[in-house]
Formats: C-alpha cells, sequence, structure tokens
C-alpha cells in the first residue's frame, strides 16, 4: 500500500484509470475542468481515448458510443452541464448502456436532480455520495462495476472540495468480483450473420430475434428494471452515536465529513447527539436511517439547499419529525463552499435544534 | 390472350418484395408509404457495404424518423441515437473501435434542425465516420412539417402558404455547409427518383464508405428523397416534384472528393 499526495481531481482521473476506464469525454466547467485534465493526461498512455466535447450535447453522446462499443467510459459535468444531458441519460437507462457519470456538484442544490433525474420516462440511476477522497477513490471504482453490473448510468456525486482538496491517497485497483461478459458490445462483428445485434432505447431486438420484442413491450419493462436495480444494489451508509441519541443529524457528501466532525465534538461535551450518513443516495438507506433513529426525538438534515434530501429523510422515518438545519449556500463564488459549514455555525444550529427539543420536552 | 392452367400447382413458387431485397434488410423491414424515397436509399446503403466487403465491420447509428423502420429491420448491427446526435455517438464507437465502419442514418429534420452542431463538430473533428442524411425537406414521420431544408415556397403544415424567406428564414444546404471544413474528406448529394441517380447515389456511397476505410475522414452523402404523403401530392407525381422543386434548389452532384483531388493532382504532375 502506497499512498500518494493527490489532489481530489487527480486522484478520481487515477482511481477511473485503475478501474478500466478507456473512454473519457467532457466540457471544461468547475468542479469537473480538473478531472477532464487528469483524464487528458492518462488515457493516452494506457491506450484510452480523451475527448474534448463541443458541448456536454456531445460529451454524453460521445460516451453513449464508446460505451456501447463495450468500453469502460465515464463523463460528467456539474448540475449545470447534466442538465443538458438528461435527455440521454434516462434514454440511456431505457438502451441499458452502463457508464459513470460524474456530477461534481456546486453546493447540493442538485440533490432532486441527480436521484430523481431531470429526463423523461420511468428510470432511476445508483447515487453513490463519498465523504472523502480514500472512499471516492474505491467508491468510484465500485461504480464502473455496478454500471456494468446492471447495465445502467451510475452517477457519482463529488463537489468542489473533494476535486480541490489535497490529501495522500492509496489507489490500487479493486477487485469487485467477476462480471458477465459483455456480449451485447458493438463491434460490427455481427452484421450480415443473420443474428446482428442491437443497442437501442426503443427497439430492444432485430425482427428476425427468436423473440421479437416491440416497443411497447419493451416501455412495460421498465418498472420490472427499476425494481431489480433497487434489489440489487445495497444501499450503503455511515453512522455513529445514534444508539442512544435524542438528536441525529443527517448529511450526505463532503459537508458530512464536516458535520460528523462537529457531531463527535459535541458528543465529547456530552450532547446526546448522533450522525446519519447516506452513501447512496439512490437506493435510499431508509431502512437503516429508520433504525438509527428510531429512539431519536427528532431529526436534523444539514444539506446546503432549500430542502431537498430531506424528503427521503421523510420517507424513510415517516412518525418522526425531520427538521432542516442547513439552508442555501450564501457563497458568492457560486461553488456552495463555506460559510454555512464553518464547524462554529454548523455546531450552533445543532445545539439551537437541540435546546428546542428540552423546551418541547418539558411542555 | 393466355388463359392460365389453375388446374395445376404453378410452375414456381409466387415471389414477394422480400424475394427482391438485399440480404441484408430482413424481411417485412418496414411499412412505409408507398413512393417513399428512403427504402432505396437504405437499400443502395446496406449493398454498397457488402459490395466493399465491410459487412462484418459495419455498424449503423440511427437517428429518428421514418428510416428508424430500419434500425430493427437490418441485418446490420445498429445503435439507437436520440434525435439529432447520432454523430457523437458514431464518433465515441469509431474512436473506442477504430477498426470499425460506422455509418449514421439521418434525415433533414434530425441532422439540420435537433443536430446541426453535432454533424458540424464531427465533421470539423475530421472522424472517420461516414454520415448519411436522407433530405425529403419534410418532417414524415410527424405528418409533413417544415424542416431547415424545406425549400422556398413549399407547403407543409405549419407553412402553408408556402415557405417565405421572410417569415422561415432560408433553408440550409447542408452538404454545401460541410465541405469547406478541413476534417471533411468526402460530401456528395444524391438522389433516389430515378435510376439514373440511384446508380449516381451508390458511387457517392461507394466513395464515402472508401474513404472512411482508408481513414481519410469525414465523408457524408446527402440523398434526396421523395415524401409524397408529407408533401400532399400524388405518388406518381413525386420523383418529378424532387428534380423541379427540390433538386433545383439543393443540387445533385459530387461536392467534395478529397482522394479524386489528390489523384488528379498526381496524374497532372506526372503528365507535366
Amino acid at each position: 500500500m502506497t499512498k500518494r499526495l493527490l489532489e481530489g481531481s487527480e486522484a478520481l482521473a487515477h482511481a477511473m484509470v485503475a478501474a478500466g476506464c478507456r473512454f473519457f469525454t467532457g466540457y471544461p466547467m468547475t468542479p469537473f475542468t480538473e478531472v477532464l485534465e487528469g483524464m487528458a493526461r492518462l488515457l493516452p498512455d494506457v491506450g484510452g481515448s480523451c475527448v474534448n466535447a463541443e458541448s456536454e450535447l456531445e460529451a454524453i453522446g460521445m460516451a453513449w458510443g464508446a460505451a456501447a462499443a463495450g468500453t469502460r467510459t465515464a463523463t460528467g459535468s456539474v448540475g449545470q452541464g447534466l442538465s443538458l444531458m438528461q435527455e440521454s441519460l434516462a434514454e440511456l437507462s431505457f438502451a441499458r448502456v452502463p457508464m459513470v457519470v460524474l456530477n461534481m456538484a456546486r453546493g447540493q442544490g442538485d440533490y432532486f436532480q441527480a436521484t430523481r433525474g431531470g429526463g423523461h420516462g420511468d428510470y432511476r440511476h445508483i447515487v453513490l455520495a463519498p465523504a472523502d477522497l480514500a472512499e471516492a477513490v474505491l467508491l468510484i471504482q465500485q461504480a464502473f462495476h455496478l454500471a456494468d453490473l446492471f447495465r445502467n448510468p451510475v452517477m457519482f456525486m463529488g463537489d468542489y472540495y473533494l476535486a480541490h482538496v489535497i490529501e495522500a491517497v492509496d489507489i490500487t485497483s479493486a477487485d469487485l468480483g467477476t462480471l458477465p461478459a459483455k456480449d451485447w458490445a458493438l463491434d460490427g462483428s455481427s452484421s450480415g450473420t443473420g443474428a446482428a445485434k442491437i443497442v437501442s432505447s426503443i427497439m430492444p431486438t432485430k425482427r428476425n430475434a427468436p423473440v421479437y420484442v416491440k416497443y411497447g413491450t419493451y416501455l412495460e419493462t421498465g418498472g420490472a428494471k427499476i425494481a431489480a436495480l433497487e434489489k440489487g444494489m445495497a444501499p450503503l451508509h455511515e453512522q455513529g452515536w445514534c444508539d442512544d441519541a435524542d438528536y441525529v443529524v443527517v448529511a450526505y457528501g463532503t459537508p458530512a465529513r464536516i458535520i460528523r466532525y462537529v457531531v463527535g465534538k459535541l458528543r465529547a461535551e456530552g450532547l446526546r447527539v448522533g450522525f446519519f450518513r447516506p452513501i447512496t443516495l439512490w437506493p435510499f438507506p431508509a431502512e437503516a436511517l429508520r433504525a438509527a433513529t428510531r429512539q431519536a426525538a427528532e431529526i436534523g438534515v444539514y444539506e446546503l439547499n432549500a430542502g431537498q434530501m430531506i424528503e427521503d429523510v421523510r420517507l424513510s422515518v415517516r412518525d418522526r419529525d425531520a427538521v432542516g438545519i442547513g439552508g442555501i449556500s450564501f457563497d458568492d463564488s457560486g461553488f456552495g463552499i463555506a460559510p454555512e459549514l464553518t464547524p462554529a455555525r454548523v455546531a450552533a444550529r445543532i445545539r439551537q435544534a437541540m435546546a428546542c427539543l428540552v423546551v418541547e420536552a418539558a411542555a | 390472350m393466355s388463359i392460365v392452367d389453375t388446374s395445376l400447382p404453378p410452375s414456381r413458387p409466387a415471389r414477394l418484395v422480400d424475394d427482391f431485397s438485399p440480404s441484408l434488410i430482413l424481411p417485412g423491414a418496414h411499412k412505409l408509404c408507398a413512393g417513399c424515397g428512403e427504402p432505396a436509399a437504405m437499400r443502395s446503403v446496406v449493398e454498397i457495404i457488402d459490395e466493399l466487403g465491410l459487412t462484418n465491420r459495419a455498424v449503423g447509428v440511427f437517428g429518428i424518423g421514418c428510416y428508424t423502420a430500419f434500425s430493427p429491420g437490418m441485418d446490420v448491427e445498429v445503435l439507437q441515437a436520440l434525435h439529432g446526435r447520432a454523430p457523437s455517438l458514431a464518433t465515441g464507437l469509431k474512436r473506442a473501435r477504430p477498426n470499425t465502419i460506422v455509418f449514421t442514418v439521418q434525415g433533414d429534420g434530425d441532422m439540420v434542425n435537433e443536430g446541426l452542431q453535432e454533424v458540424i463538430h464531427t465533421a470539423a473533428r475530421g472522424e472517420d465516420v461516414t454520415c448519411i442524411m436522407l433530405n425529403n425537406g419534410v418532417f414524415g414521420e410527424t405528418g409533413g412539417h417544415m424542416t431547415a431544408t424545406t425549400v422556398i415556397g413549399q407547403r407543409t403544415k405549419n407553412s402553408l402558404e408556402g415557405r417565405s424567406a421572410k417569415k422561415h428564414g432560408y433553408p440550409i444546404r447542408m452538404a454545401e455547409m460541410l465541405a469547406p471544413l478541413e476534417g471533411v474528406a468526402y460530401v456528395a448529394r444524391g438522389a433516389t427518383n430515378n435510376a439514373g441517380n440511384v446508380f449516381r447515389t451508390r458511387k457517392m456511397l461507394e466513395s464515402a464508405f472508401r474513404a472512411q476505410d482508408q481513414g481519410l475522414g469525414f465523408s457524408m452523402v446527402e440523398i434526396l428523397t421523395m415524401c409524397p404523403t408529407g408533401w400532399f401530392i400524388a405518388t406518381g407525381d413525386a420523383p418529378d416534384y424532387l428534380t423541379d422543386k427540390m433538386a433545383s434548389y439543393h443540387k445533385i452532384g459530387v461536392i467534395k472528393d478529397v482522394a479524386a483531388d489528390a489523384q488528379a493532382n498526381a496524374e497532372e504532375l506526372t503528365q507535366g
């Protein structure tokens, strides 16, 4: 095990190459830009290809073509660029084309976009949201594995902190088990054989296939596909100090790393506060959250938006109050960093919320 | 007039349209309108691929239009794209598998309206792919609406008085727009309205696929096709309508051929 001191974006690029990613494409946009730079630097040396897309539309299209050829492929952007890609992100699920999509978000305003999707029709994407670089370099490798396993795009959710913080990380190729061969992938070799392959979001089979599947029949399988995805993917989470907590703070992504630190400090002071972090934003770790908060009087959701993940928290706990204690970042850079995440401010919000708890209990 | 003897079985079995289809077109491939110019174009594409011996390397990337019927209807590998996006998918596929022969099939609505920037950037990058544009000057699948190539004066469901430059702007000559880009090796415009034009179009397709196979850069063949349904004219009038109205604006011919130019230059040098 050798640790290297790397900036987050560069570490992600190294981890993607270690995962076997050989095609990458994207359009520069902060904080996604440095990931693109890293891939442009690394991929030629391993026989891969990184293409500068003229817009996010070309990026997702090129990624689609490379992934359909069976190549491990990734692209991405930030929320704004991903808005442009939504039509394809939906359609890629219907066409069963696996790829990893990096969502290097600005702040946390794109939770709905990532977990609900902005595209058309019935589809879902697994969404992985690491809290630090050590976790990120493993999760992004797992993202490729899951994409291939389920033949579905997998979203990796990073942010400005993850992209730019420099940390010592160990990047070794993770052994995640074997996968079925990509016998569906295109290379032209089945043309003219009487059994030419087709990768399509609307026509899953050729007319002469043993079982010719029509469009309506294929659309109808969408529900079963989502169910299989949800059943096949065990939600991931991290929790701490929840067993006797009166109050549990739920947070995700790199902000959760800061909030975890603050909760630990408050614990040390004797406050009965717990911490819960969903790692998979979809499927959401609902059962684990329900169990972790069973004894809590209230749940605080610390997210840097007007209240998005709180809907998933409420769907998970149902009978308990969940209250938003974060808020939209007023950081002028637009990248959603600080000042909401200064430990003192986070601590003050948690203390305030817990003080109200006591008042309610007395009343 | 001889009377057919029906007391005996026929001397040879009855033959259906599929018996005359090339092997790469699957039986029942389409139910397109009578008089449609697209099946002849699709047939020409697969026949040329077959004749050039490129079949077991060929992948077609389909856009969305009436011709999408051929996406599951050909014995050729197909990647189905979203409307307008086929050139980008073709780019990714070709970059990932450089040994493939990749072609897109798009209509004028797909390539010129929805996906104009995709095809221009793909051409400018000089990707070794062949883009085929079936240009009938209307959105045929939606029932005859104006596209960016609809000629001035043409009546469509959303240009009822005929396309007017003042109201709707001017049509785009797609092949001519791509030709000046340095990444482009071959551009031509053919048509399927008569046997002579089908023959010319087949030659164009042959040159385009050869250019791709030799790695010369981007190639594009625009094929004018009849759409009597979307033009609201009698089926039998469509071939002449194409000649008179469409081909007078979107002129048939080879617009750029880098390989032929190089050969001509070489011959000139030898002779000089």
